[in-house]
């Protein structure tokens, strides 16, 4: 299968492992993945602050981008910006009266896919110690960020393939549910409330006893990660991704804060 | 809908009464927040509710379904407002109620007034009700020296703390019972000195105390949970009795409602009434649903009026994006479920509708300009929580991010210098709007290094970033972006044919 690779630009930006442990696991599936170059942002951030005309070159570009290539599916390693794609966009373009714009989206939405719904549902993947040799070896938790879970409805997707890692030890979190808190700008317009979200999650992924929490939105675990590195908990982060990539031969490092797979720099 | 009808006043007609927040949200959850014996309440109590309606909800097979049903009938309301407004005024009428229109707070209050003073009487009993808080009735009625008791327990809490409700069904949800108990003894008249905080016993002291009222008043005002426009027939719904007693008793009953609570028929009730106690209170079956028709003769109130309320109610409707918060039930799950709301509380919020429908009704009602209003729909962290209880589906996060919208265009143009936002704003936009742009910028970043100590994090950020260092580090930016990544060194595993460059 051809499958175009949707990094967002929080993952190519700051977080490129996990955006390389994606390919690292397709192309181990056998499949092929390209990389529309136009790419940039889904608009999100945008859209949820209310700047709808800045909002739609932004979403503009990313149907166009992922327009130009002929792939079967697109994929992108997270909820929020996959629910974004799949949600937002035709809403926006709708809002701003362009019908043709709104169109195009849907179908560039019908065919983009969260990583762990493309492995569930797609590509047939339910136990990842067998079908892509994973293997990790550490305590993790995991929280199950909202978009992927209230608009993408991904239930224990990401979970279910967590469990089926060779050597890894998976602790239920306390009150999993609940937001962490970040919510685009809302962690900037509203920094209280959110940093006492963030303080009861911190909590209960602490209370796990797990070395880190696994998840599959890297903002969501930016925003929990900086919480827990903040307090010097000795607990961090880990897009479930990456724990899928690592093997007895190429497993991954956690060690710092930036996490970095073999090979990385 | 045409602007200007028959010398009638230009549409929208926004909203009044208690529906302003006067200070931005975050400067008024900033105190709440410093409430600890508060939140310790809230946390509680909305924790002991998200389990009760997790648990009957679940006994449902059909609940999705009933969803559905409740949020098509709504929309379809909506759809014919104006009919069947007109068929609920004929057979309201015919069976000898009395219909006043208010387009807004003012207007509602002083029909009532007029109403109650007709009846040449001071004291007025009252039924739990969310469309006289809207309109702050109870204040207005009191500087006319008519003095109203609010009948439902928590509403008596309140109204005896000299407090404003902070929540739509348990207004005194903010307060624990030793806290009730204290109101109780220095507020209520007759009390028993030796009063305790166990539930029975300060149910029992409230009892005795609103006895008195049921039997003397003449007068009671209400509002109404449902209309139904084929039978003219008003329901409200409740839990303690209380309210059929003041709906019973009295001569004269006075219901205000929202114009958007009607329905077709009866047989809607069927799926509300399953959808509203099971959201609202955890029960399968509601405790006390009254129903009445006009007026019958020698039983119950004689004179019975109805106080139909737009209050911005036409505004909302008039918004296309915004218009299904119309279709809310008051059940107060969504505020239940809210992760904001059970850290703020519902002062916060500064409106009689707190919680996730209020950072989205109450701008509409008022409109986005109105005091500090445009503060609410930021209110929310968009988790979504909320449309997942909400029994009539209303997509609460899709109308924040829509009034968020309706906020920042209403600033486009201002002559004023650009906030930080706007400029974070337009900087993204010309990163993210072009690969080519991400890619110049994502070279840049490592120079973002700069910024972070020894330990590779940066701790301290300048202006509206600051809000997110406050609690929270930011890892230092990788040296290599992923694009960067692919373009130079990626080696695929699989044969490709197309390989992008
Ligand atoms: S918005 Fe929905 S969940 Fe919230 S009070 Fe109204 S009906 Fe209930």
């Amino acid at each position: 299968m051809k499958i175009a690779l949707f990094a967002t630009c929080i993952v190519d930006a700051m977080y490129p492992q996990t955006a390389r442990a994606t390919v690292k696991i397709l192309e181990r599936l056998g499949h092929e993945v390209i990389f529309p170059s136009g790419q940039a942002c889904c608009g999100q951030m945008h859209i949820n602050s209310g700047y709808m005309d800045e909002a739609l070159p932004v979403v503009a570009n990313h149907v166009a981008a992922f327009e130009a290539k002929t792939y079967d599916v697109a994929v992108a390693p997270s909820g929020s910006c996959v629910a974004s794609v799949k949600h937002q966009h035709p809403v926006l373009a709708e809002r701003c009266g362009d019908a043709a714009l709104k169109a195009r989206a849907e179908a560039v939405g019908a065919k983009t896919y969260e990583l762990s719904q493309l492995l569930v549902d797609v590509l047939g993947v339910t136990n990842a110690a067998e079908q892509l040799g994973s293997h990790f070896a550490h305590k993790v938790t995991y929280h199950p960020s909202c978009h992927g879970m209230r608009s993408l409805h991904l239930g224990d997707r990401q979970l279910d393939l967590l469990k089926s890692v060779g050597g890894i030890e998976v602790a239920d979190l306390p009150e999993a549910d609940q937001c962490c808190g970040f919510g685009g700008t809302f962690s900037m317009k509203n920094a209280d409330v959110s940093s006492a979200m963030l303080e009861d999650k911190a909590k209960n992924i602490e209370s796990t006893g797990a070395s880190l929490c696994s998840g599959g939105d890297a903002s969501c675990l930016m925003h929990i990660g900086g919480g827990l590195s903040r307090t010097k908990s000795n607990t961090t982060t880990l897009h479930f991704a990456e724990i899928l990539a690592s093997t007895i031969t190429e497993p991954v490092s956690v060690t710092g804060e930036v996490f970095v797979g073999k090979g990385g720099k | 809908m045409s602007n200007v009808f028959m010398g009638m006043p230009s549409l929208p007609v926004f909203g009044d009464g208690n529906l302003h927040i006067d200070e931005p949200f975050p400067a008024a959850a900033h105190r709440e927040l410093g409430n600890t014996q508060m939140r310790a309440n809230l946390r509680h109590a909305t924790h002991t509710i998200r389990d009760k309606r997790l648990k009957v909800v679940g006994e449902l097979p059909d609940w999705e379904e009933l969803r559905d049903a409740g949020a098509a009938t709504k929309n379809q309301v909506m759809a014919n407002l104006p009919a069947l407004l007109e068929e609920f005024e004929k057979n309201f009428t015919a069976r000898g109620g009395i219909i006043h229109w208010a387009r807004d707070a003012d207007e509602a209050n002083r029909i009532v007034s007029d109403l109650i003073k007709e009846q040449d009487t001071d004291e007025v009993v009252k039924v739990k009700s969310m469309a006289t808080q809207e309109i702050g009735l109870n204040e207005y009625l009191e500087e006319q020296g008519i003095s109203a008791f609010e009948t439902d327990l928590a509403e008596l809490i309140v109204q005896l703390g000299h407090d404003k409700p902070s929540h739509i069904l348990v207004p005194a949800i903010h307060k624990n019972r030793t806290e009730v108990r204290d109101i109780f003894l220095a507020e209520m008249p007759n009390v028993d000195p030796n009063l305790t905080d166990e539930p029975r016993l300060l149910a029992m002291a409230a009892r005795e105390h609103l006895r008195r009222k049921f039997l003397s008043a003449k007068v009671a005002v209400s509002g109404a949970n449902f209309a139904l426009a084929d039978s003219g027939t008003l329901a409200v719904v409740e839990s303690e009795g209380n309210g059929r007693m003041c709906l019973t008793l009295p001569e004269t009953l006075i219901t205000v409602m929202g114009i958007e609570k009607l329905l077709p028929g009866k047989e809607d009730l069927e799926v509300f009434m399953q959808l509203l106690p099971r959201s609202s209170t955890g029960e399968r079956m509601n405790p006390y649903t009254s129903l009445w028709t006009g007026v019958t003769e020698g039983d119950g109130p004689q004179n019975v009026h109805l106080v139909m309320l737009d209050n911005g109610r036409t505004a909302a409707l008039a918004d296309k994006y915004g218009r299904t918060a119309l279709n809310c039930i008051r059940c107060s799950a969504c505020m239940n479920v809210c992760p904001v709301y059970e850290r703020t509380g519902g002062h916060a919020y500064g409106s009689t509708y707190p919680g996730p429908i209020g950072a989205i009704l109450t701008p509409l009602l008022t409109g986005i300009k109105s005091e500090e209003n445009s503060s609410l729909p930021y209110a929310s962290s968009l988790c979504g929580a909320c449309y997942d209880a909400c029994p009539v589906k209303i997509n609460i996060p899709e109308i924040l991010v829509h009034l968020r919208g309706e906020d920042v265009d209403s600033k486009r143009g201002e002559n004023k210098l650009p906030s930080q936002m706007d400029l974070m704003m337009k900087g993204a936009q010309w990163a993210f709007s072009s690969g080519k742009n991400l890619g110049l910028l994502e070279k840049g970043l490592p120079l973002g290094k700069l910024a972070a100590g020894r330990d590779k994090k940066i701790k301290r950020l300048p202006g509206i970033a600051a809000g997110w260092t406050q609690s929270r580090d930011i890892p230092a930016p990788p040296a290599q972006s992923f694009r960067d990544w692919w373009k130079k060194d990626h080696r695929p595993a699989a044969a490709t044919t197309e390989q992008e460059k």
